[in-house]
């Protein structure tokens, strides 16, 4: 595949403060990629700076080898569609859509049928001489894709198109977007705060944290092996325990010395260990590998998820048998669910549940919504 | 919007309304009364059809004042527009500045212009001290212009930097974003998006400037006739209050005529259909 964005060493600052710290990534022809990461991790900034409303302070901006560090975003073949859509309160839905192609000078005879196949490609058929404040918001953000995709970009920014929609739509959009993305062929940039949303569409995932880029994977990748504890806990649900490496393929945590498949740290080498709750198997305290008390336990639909203490260390558990409060019960641990990390400067921050609650976590959804 | 109001929101309508029967209801009751009659208060159109006389004055009262809002409007929307793209602290430098001289008395900011501009004022003493021409100012219609612009500029301003500084800053990315060039963005989307606050801006410029009778008098050193002009002679002799309240009439009837236009004119632009 074809390099089509490079960003070379790429520093950004505001007011003093650094949002970008030397930033190199490459983004390829025809791919899906997200940027995900916590609210002000860089990745709006990031995007902003591709579609040409930034400057970097250092480093270089590259579009198909093309260095576009001063070339004025109304000059790139980037579109964006925006976190709260941005649309033409004054224009229609039609001329909405169709405000790149007036701009362009083309006649209405080549306007009008592009306008329509693009209202039938976002699902607005016959939308085209509403008024856009009327609209609901899935609608206006489907105005607002028609809108980024009638002149053909090459590239289509999407910063955080879906943080303001309720969750039924947001899980339709998804489904629609990558349809979209599939069918023009067109490079996604795509942003979010969500971690299921980048997992579910994106062929690359780009993990951001403090202005840096912490990983860039295939979502598997990043989910399987996060490269240090801020990557495990921001995807998915991780215990992360400190270890010892003995030797290859084998760690020991919590007490116990475990088989694991990964090789090629020092011996006796400090780790973070990753475990994920529904690779954990409940078992009785005899075949345990580990043994603790179980301090609460939440039904959840398709499992239980359950929180035990390990030697004061609190582990999230997944399971979809039943077990009570202040029981004691075995966990059993397979090779391949062990996942060892570098110690990095995120060891130590993440992955215990001992103040666990969902209600924190929905609340700091609904900030990062407002961003 | 019909909405069942409650009682304590009647009593707290009621003063306002009060204020406006008194004061502006009546008032303008009494204009059409005096228009229609004579000073003995028979009916009759004699002070309409009178209004042939003052033709000229009609034209050049329209065409100052009109004159007066453009200049306003060239040099306003682009200091409106810097206003609301500068920071919040310079916003707020520009805003005292701007409000600063309507803290003075707008006959005293006349008198104060006739010092500047009379043949013996500030400007022509600096002129002859330099060994330069002195130019006549006083009693041209460039003067009284410019007493009408510099009077009533800031109602110009205000409605202006109220209605752009209200433009989402994304939309203007978008445009941008879209293929826009700066002059695209500004005649695509700031100039339609601010239409509110032009209709308003010009409004509050060509409505006083139409009726003022001090500036043309003192700047215009009494050699023009102005429809305030006009007005305020007629009022002063009780026996010629009809035919001033005939022209009062046929000028706010211009006015509201010509705002209807522009309102018209205007709503074309806005969105389509209601979803």
């Amino acid at each position: 595949m074809k390099k089509l964005i490079e960003l070379k060493n790429v520093s950004k600052a505001f007011d003093g403060e650094v949002v970008l710290d030397n930033l190199n990534l490459d983004i390829y022809d025809q791919q899906f990629i997200t940027l995900l990461g916590p609210s002000g991790c860089g990745k709006t900034t990031t995007l902003r700076l591709v579609g040409g409303f930034e400057t970097p302070d250092s480093g270089d901006i590259y579009f198909d080898g093309q260095r576009i560090n001063d070339v004025p975003s109304y000059k790139r073949q980037i579109n964006t569609v925006f976190q709260k859509y941005a649309l033409f309160p004054h224009l229609n839905v039609f001329e909405n859509v169709a405000f790149s192609l007036r701009l362009q000078k083309k006649g209405i005879a080549e306007i009008a049928p592009r306008v329509k196949e693009m209202l039938e490609l976002v699902a607005l058929k016959g939308f085209e001489r509403k008024n856009v404040n009327f609209l609901s918001g899935g609608q206006q953000q489907r105005v607002a894709i028609a809108r980024a995709l009638i002149s053909h970009p090459k590239v289509l920014l999407l910063d955080e198109p879906l943080g303001a929609l309720d969750l039924k739509l947001r899980k339709d959009m998804q489904n629609e977007l990558k349809k979209i993305q599939k069918q023009t062929g067109i490079t996604f940039i795509y942003v979010t705060h969500d971690q299921e949303e980048a997992l579910s569409m994106s062929d690359v995932v780009v993990v951001m944290a403090d202005g840096r880029i912490q990983q860039i994977g295939a979502p598997t990748d990043i989910y399987n092996e996060p490269k240090n504890a801020f990557v495990a806990d921001f995807i998915g649900e991780s215990n992360i325990v400190d270890g010892v490496m003995e030797e290859d393929l084998k760690v020991t945590f919590s007490g116990h010395t475990f088989t694991c498949v990964d090789k090629g740290f020092a011996p006796k080498e400090q780790v973070d260990v990753v475990v994920r709750p529904e690779d954990v198997d409940v078992v009785s305290v005899e075949q345990g590998m580990l043994t603790g008390v179980v301090t609460s336990v939440t039904f959840k639909g398709v499992h239980y998820e359950i929180i035990v203490d390990i030697g004061g260390f609190k582990w999230m558990i997944q399971s979809t048998d039943f077990v009570g409060v202040d029981e004691k019960i075995g966990l059993y641990i397979e090779p391949d669910a062990i996942h060892i990390m570098k110690k990095s400067e995120y060891s130590g921050k993440y992955g215990d549940y001992s103040s666990f609650s969902d209600e924190l976590d929905e609340l700091s959804d609904a900030s990062a919504v407002e961003e | 919007m019909k909405q069942k109001r409650t009682l304590s929101g009647k009593i707290v309508a009621y003063p306002h309304v009060l204020w406006s029967v008194l004061f502006i209801m009546l008032p303008l009751l009494f204009v059409l009364y005096f228009a229609f009659t004579t000073p003995d208060g028979a009916f009759t159109f004699d002070n309409i059809i009178a209004l042939g006389n003052h033709k000229a004055t009609f034209a050049l009262s329209v065409s100052l004042s009109l004159l007066a809002t453009v200049f306003c409007f060239l040099l306003g929307y682009p200091l409106a527009y810097f206003m609301a793209q500068a920071s919040p602290k310079k916003q707020k430098l520009l805003m005292t500045l701007l409000m600063l001289p309507m803290w003075t008395n707008l006959l005293i900011r006349t008198y104060s212009m006739m010092a500047l501009m009379d043949d013996a004022g500030l400007i022509n003493s600096l002129l002859s001290a330099l060994h330069l021409n002195t130019i006549r100012m006083i009693g041209t219609k460039g003067a009284v212009v410019f007493g009408m612009a510099y009077d009533f500029f800031p109602y110009m301003v205000l409605p202006l930097y109220t209605t752009i500084s209200k433009i989402d800053k994304s939309v203007l990315e978008a445009a941008s974003d879209l293929g826009a060039s700066p002059a695209g963005v500004m005649t695509k989307v700031v100039l339609p998006l601010s239409s509110s606050g032009i209709i308003s801006g010009v409004t509050m410029v060509f409505v006083p400037s139409i009726s003022t009778f001090y500036i043309s008098q003192k700047l215009g050193g009494g050699t023009f006739d102005l429809l305030g002009d006009a007005i305020e002679r007629q009022f002063q002799n009780v026996n010629t209050y009809n035919v001033g309240a005939a022209i009062s009439l046929v000028m706010m009837i211009l006015v509201l005529l010509s705002l209807w236009v522009m309102n018209r004119f205007t709503d074309s632009d806005e969105g389509g259909t209601q979803a």
